[in-house]
């Protein structure tokens, strides 16, 4: 009998006291931020490697190398962004992309291509001077742009030629000529050397982003056909430097300015 | 009988003994958390270091030696949250060849926690998106982009709470306006929806519904516009509201030395950080939580 008195003694103790233990712990669960650190680390060589990590990689990485790293043409000299209406990489992308983009679409649509702009902010990297490879490529158009024809009315070839003007940026551009005069208005206009035509539709290539509007050109929209190539412009530069042993951009005038 | 009291009592006492060391673990032990918060944004696909002639970032960067840098803080404090805030696509011929398929099985193998969307990483369109996420062991959030006529669709979530250690942590994200940055055909039926008042809710949600510890705000909306002054940016966001704790930012490649400290609609301090781009640095900010009432009136100290 006694023992099992003292047993409950015991055990209502315990109840108590595992109560009053769980009934603190809540109420004192509540924290609040006391202190705040904060700072950036730099990544740099002094920093060890994961080899799981960098084992990983390697094989993709030695894919791409071995695609990239071959060497496909040479150009002799560098084929630089400056200049203020046009640019030997400008002169170079446009004359490509327009002959690459014109074989496609007298194959396709039995129709020529009559001129050919794009945006000079998308030449991301210039061709340097020595070996050229898939890998410059890549620098040049890391975007999976493609190029996509608008049939065009001379009206919005006039927009275009403003839009130039006013952006003043040497986007590149091939098969249109015109000058712009003392007075900052365009004369001479000539496509492929001669005027335009009121009546023609005149088919630009430009590219995918381009023609939905991208840097405000907005005259593609106006566009009556559209035909899209599905052919990457940095496919175009690929297969361009494949095929010619010498990289060298056209030094002809396209835009002049009084 | 007297043998029977001894053991009575032995047991009694040792009971109490077992009590007594019980209750004061209980109060004495854990009054105090360390919650780590380790960030990227604007990676970029860059998963090798940048080379030794690189003009602007020699030797800089790199997956592996990240990893590498992750797992010694792990080992330091295991309770780290790891974030990326977006554009984890496009700037590599990695991101060309395989899509992203490396970036996300990378960030799945150093455990990231969670990340927020980019502008690029729409650049494969949002199915080239939403076909890479198998490879991703984390999770995204985003609270103004509206997916649910898209391929994304319940994919995304507006926020996500973590219970680190018993310190609840509300991450929710934010995209930047998508017009006329990303090509219409990419970013199909996603609806962007103005940052602010989203993040009004999210906060008053994650603080004040769901009782997290720590609201934090994961963004691709830039950290500020000098020439566009109405633009919203991280920095006016930190201003125009409340309850969030800490916002880390991307979009902008902002360097920043220090995260920096702003006060929020209600006085209170709230952190903004980026770390550039490219992976050349890790940011980390550290929480210390307390759960004793005099060390919490004493207010926090930031020290950045």
């Amino acid at each position: 009998m006694v023992k099992l008195k003292n047993y409950n003694v015991v055990l209502k103790h315990f109840v108590l006291l595992l109560t009053f233990t769980a009934f603190i712990s809540c109420a004192e669960k509540k924290y609040a931020v006391t202190k705040i650190e904060g700072r950036e680390i730099g990544i740099t060589d002094k920093n060890s490697e994961v080899a799981a990590i960098e084992n990983f990689i390697k094989p993709y990485r030695d894919k791409i190398d071995e695609d990239l790293n071959k060497v496909l043409a040479n150009a002799p000299e560098t084929l630089d962004k400056s200049g203020e209406w046009q640019t030997a990489m400008g002169n170079f992308l446009a004359d490509i992309t327009f002959e690459k983009s014109d074989k496609v679409f007298q194959m396709r649509e039995k129709k020529s291509i009559d001129i050919c702009l794009l945006n000079h902010g998308g030449i991301r990297s210039i061709i340097p001077k020595g070996n050229v490879t898939a890998r410059t490529a890549f620098e040049v158009m890391p975007f999976e742009n493609s190029a996509i024809v608008i049939g065009l009315k001379s009206e919005q070839i006039l927009e275009m030629i403003n839009y130039i003007i006013t952006e003043k940026k040497p986007h590149p551009l091939k098969g249109l000529t015109f000058t712009i005069g003392k007075d900052n208005q365009p004369k001479n206009i000539l496509v492929n050397g001669k005027p335009l035509d009121t009546n023609k539709v005149y088919y630009v290539v430009t590219s995918d982003y381009l023609s939905n509007g991208g840097d405000n050109m907005l005259f593609f929209k106006k566009g009556v056909a559209q035909y899209d190539l599905s052919y990457k412009l940095r496919n175009i530069i690929i297969d361009y430097f494949k095929e010619n042993k010498t990289i060298t951009a056209n030094k002809d005038i396209r835009i002049t300015k009084e | 009988m007297k043998r029977r009291d001894f053991i009575q009592n032995t047991a009694l006492s040792s009971a109490f003994l077992g009590l007594g060391g019980l209750s004061l673990s209980s109060f004495k032990a854990p009054d105090t958390k360390h919650l780590t918060i380790l960030h990227t944004n604007d990676v970029h696909s860059y998963i090798d270091p940048f080379p030794p002639t690189h003009p602007k970032n020699p030797n800089m960067g790199g997956v592996a030696r990240r990893a590498a840098l992750i797992e010694t803080i792990r080992k330091e404090n295991p309770n780290v949250l790891l974030l990326d805030a977006g554009d984890i696509f496009q700037g590599t011929p990695y991101f060309n060849y395989y899509g992203g398929e490396l970036e996300f099985k990378l960030m799945s193998m150093m455990k990231y926690d969670l990340a927020t969307i980019g502008n690029h990483d729409f650049d494969n369109g949002i199915e080239g998106l939403y076909n890479q996420l198998p490879n991703a062991s984390f999770e995204f959030v985003s609270a103004n982009y509206d997916f649910k006529n898209t391929i994304m669709n319940g994919h995304v979530k507006p926020y996500k709470i973590f219970n680190k250690d018993g310190i609840k942590v509300g991450v929710f994200g934010l995209g930047v306006g998508l017009e006329g940055l990303v090509d219409k055909k990419n970013y199909k039926e996603t609806v962007y929806n103005d940052p602010v008042g989203i993040s009004q809710d999210m906060a008053r949600i994650l603080k004040h519904e769901e009782k997290c510890d720590l609201v934090i705000c994961l963004s691709h909306i830039g950290y500020k516009y000098p020439n566009e002054p109405d633009k919203i940016c991280d920095t006016k966001l930190a201003t125009l509201t409340k309850d969030i704790d800490l916002i880390i930012g991307g979009h902008t490649h902002t360097f920043l030395d220090k995260p920096t400290v702003l006060k929020n609609a209600d006085g209170k301090d709230v952190l903004v950080n980026q770390v550039g781009c490219y992976g050349v640095n890790l940011g980390r900010i550290d929480f210390h939580f307390d759960s004793d009432a005099s060390k919490i009136a004493l207010g926090k100290s930031i020290i950045v």
